[in-house]
């Protein structure tokens, strides 16, 4: 049994940046990487499967869209116990939106045939929501979002997830499996990646695809396969808090002057 | 060219209030649409909802009967394909919601539909509708367009759009749901019992802590500054999954609304949207955190750019 696990090597602004010229996206120089959050919880929870009693046949193959500096992060997942790491890119894929990125991972997903997908439920940075359940889309399969329980035992023909939803309440649901499901922060708790791993890590192989290796045709790749285009990126102008200035002492001096007014003792 | 279709959400027999943005939303663009405005409910008895549903500008209420009143994808998908291809629209309005993460994006798919989600504003620019969302964790704002798509769905970023103003009373058209084979089975709604008596919805000055309070045994300190200044201990969605405080105690999306909230001090909570829809409608917002360029500055009245624990420290001083 095969657990996919798509990760996204997210991008932060550095405190100072400048736009590309085009003023489509942030200048490339500016940005710093990380593994998205979400993906530590989806890699944990294949772990957690395959690391069951009954979980001894899994194997957990982690998958990342983009460039070379991409490696890192599937190395991370090597460290912290992945059997394989596979990284898809071509140049064209500059331009793929979230539903192009999940055509990609979708012609990977049948050729490695996989049982059960794990994504997170979002990137940390744009924060789209949609490759998980777009690749559930393309590849016709169950599909439940945003799960924050999941009960499965590995043959399974169905699994019970608990779909975290608005307010605190939970939906409770049986879904057919072979299966996509996003996830959720807070599903687990991530294990840290031991010394041993990472060293282990830095030397496994990465294996490295092309699309038109997937045989993804013209069609669908990058921006002809998109359902968005970025037209333009700005800084908005946003509201300012009045900062309240000064030593440690004299701001906490006036925010307890504020806490004090509220209650109506000062 | 085409209408706008507004897909309303309800949950256990409520309608969401989401809704009503939506509805809001939609008949303030309809001039720039340039077709009529019609909302659709999906549900086992979805013309019970139709009376919430009216307001001027909309021209007609769609009730789509499914065998279940309960979020299905499947059913999702299909119901709201039948209705795009039935009212012709050019631009569909959805919640950015939990089930709107679910079917959205295999629908988008599915209808070649231009595609984008979280959105907080709507522009007609021409022929072209245009959204905006943000980008890198909020800090730049992302025009969005979708260039040869006839029709386009957004997924709209809930307490971003005001309802309408007025009622009007419509009877709505019934319709069934296309039938589709179930592969999931909603088996029921679970609020689990609260850890403690906590009540975030009621307090009026809650002080919450985030990320930036860094381990859990540095928690117990919060918990007694908030208890010294008469405030109810709150927390951001990280202290919660790290289980340092119970869930009941999360403010944000996932977690309760701090509803009658006046007074709310964020205490290294650098403001999520998550977070934000619980609490940045209360009237007095003072934050602290490390980072000045901090989300949580730009709705908070009050700033102070510091290490909590100092500041902390010296708070505690004054009570």
């Amino acid at each position: 049994m095969k657990i996919l696990v798509p990760i996204k090597q997210v991008a932060a602004l550095d405190e100072d940046f400048e736009f590309r010229d085009d003023e489509r996206d942030v200048d490339p120089d500016f940005l710093v990487h990380d593994l998205n959050e979400w993906d530590n919880f989806t890699l944990e929870e294949a772990m957690r499967l395959k690391e069951a009693p009954d979980g001894g046949g899994i194997e957990v193959v982690v998958v990342t869209v983009g460039p070379d500096s991409a490696d890192e992060e599937l190395r991370k997942c090597l460290a912290k116990g992945a059997d394989r790491a596979i990284r898809i890119w071509d140049d064209a894929l500059e331009e793929a939106d979230p539903v192009a990125i999940a055509r990609v991972l979708a012609a990977l997903a049948r050729k490695e045939d996989a049982d059960l997908v794990f994504a997170g439920v979002q990137g940390a940075d744009h924060a789209h929501g949609v490759t998980g359940m777009a690749l559930a889309g393309l590849l016709g399969a169950p599909h439940a979002a945003v799960v924050a329980t999941l009960d499965y035992s590995a043959g399974s023909k169905s699994a019970t997830v608990r779909r975290e939803l608005e307010g605190g309440t939970y939906a409770s649901v049986t879904i057919q499996t072979p299966a996509v499901l996003t996830l959720q922060l807070g599903i687990n708790t991530p294990r840290y990646a031991s010394l041993r791993g990472i060293k282990q890590a830095a030397q496994r192989p990465i294996e490295l695809l092309t699309p038109a290796d997937l045989g993804v045709a013209d069609q669908d790749l990058g921006a002809a396969g998109s359902l968005s285009r970025v037209r333009r990126m700005y800084v908005p102008e946003k509201g300012r808090a009045q900062m309240l200035e000064g030593t440690p002492a004299e701001q906490a001096a006036q925010l307890a002057k504020i806490i004090q007014e509220f209650r109506g003792e000062a | 060219m085409g209408g706008i279709l507004v897909v309303a959400e309800h949950r256990a027999g409520e309608l969401r209030g989401v809704s009503k943005e939506l509805i809001g939303l939609a008949t303030s663009l309809k001039e720039a649409a340039g077709g009529p405005v019609k909302v659709a409910v999906i549900g086992a008895d979805p013309a019970r909802f139709a009376a919430d549903l009216g307001a001027p500008g909309v021209d007609e209420i769609l009730a789509v009967r499914s065998p279940g009143d309960d979020f299905d994808p499947e059913v999702h998908e299909a119901a709201v394909e039948m209705l795009v291809a039935e009212t012709g629209a050019s631009l569909v309005l959805l919640a950015h919601s939990v089930d709107s993460l679910g079917f959205a994006a295999p629908l988008a798919i599915r209808g070649g539909y231009g595609f984008t989600t979280d959105v907080f504003k709507v522009d007609r620019d021409g022929e072209d509708w245009v959204a905006t969302r943000s980008g890198y964790g909020q800090k730049v704002n992302i025009e969005i367009d979708f260039p040869g798509r006839e029709v386009v769905m957004l997924t709209i970023r809930p307490g971003t759009f005001k309802p309408p103003t007025g009622t009007a009373s419509l009877s709505p058209r019934e319709l069934a749901a296309p039938a589709v084979t179930a592969r999931s089975q909603h088996v029921g709604f679970e609020e689990p019992a609260a850890a403690d008596d906590v009540d975030i919805a009621g307090a009026n000055y809650i002080m919450s802590i985030g990320r930036g309070v860094g381990e859990e045994d540095n928690v117990e300190m919060f918990e007694e500054l908030a208890e010294s200044t008469g405030a109810t201990l709150g927390c951001s969605r990280p202290i919660a999954d790290s289980g340092w405080l119970p869930k009941s105690r999360q403010v944000g999306q996932s977690g309760k609304t701090a509803s009658n909230c006046k007074l709310y001090v964020a205490l290294g909570i650098s403001g999520s949207v998550q977070h934000m829809a619980g609490m940045k409608h209360v009237e007095t917002i003072v934050a602290v955190n490390t980072d000045p360029e901090a989300s949580i500055f730009t709705i908070a009245r009050y700033g102070i750019v510091g290490d909590i624990f100092d500041i902390g420290k010296e708070l505690r001083s004054h009570f």
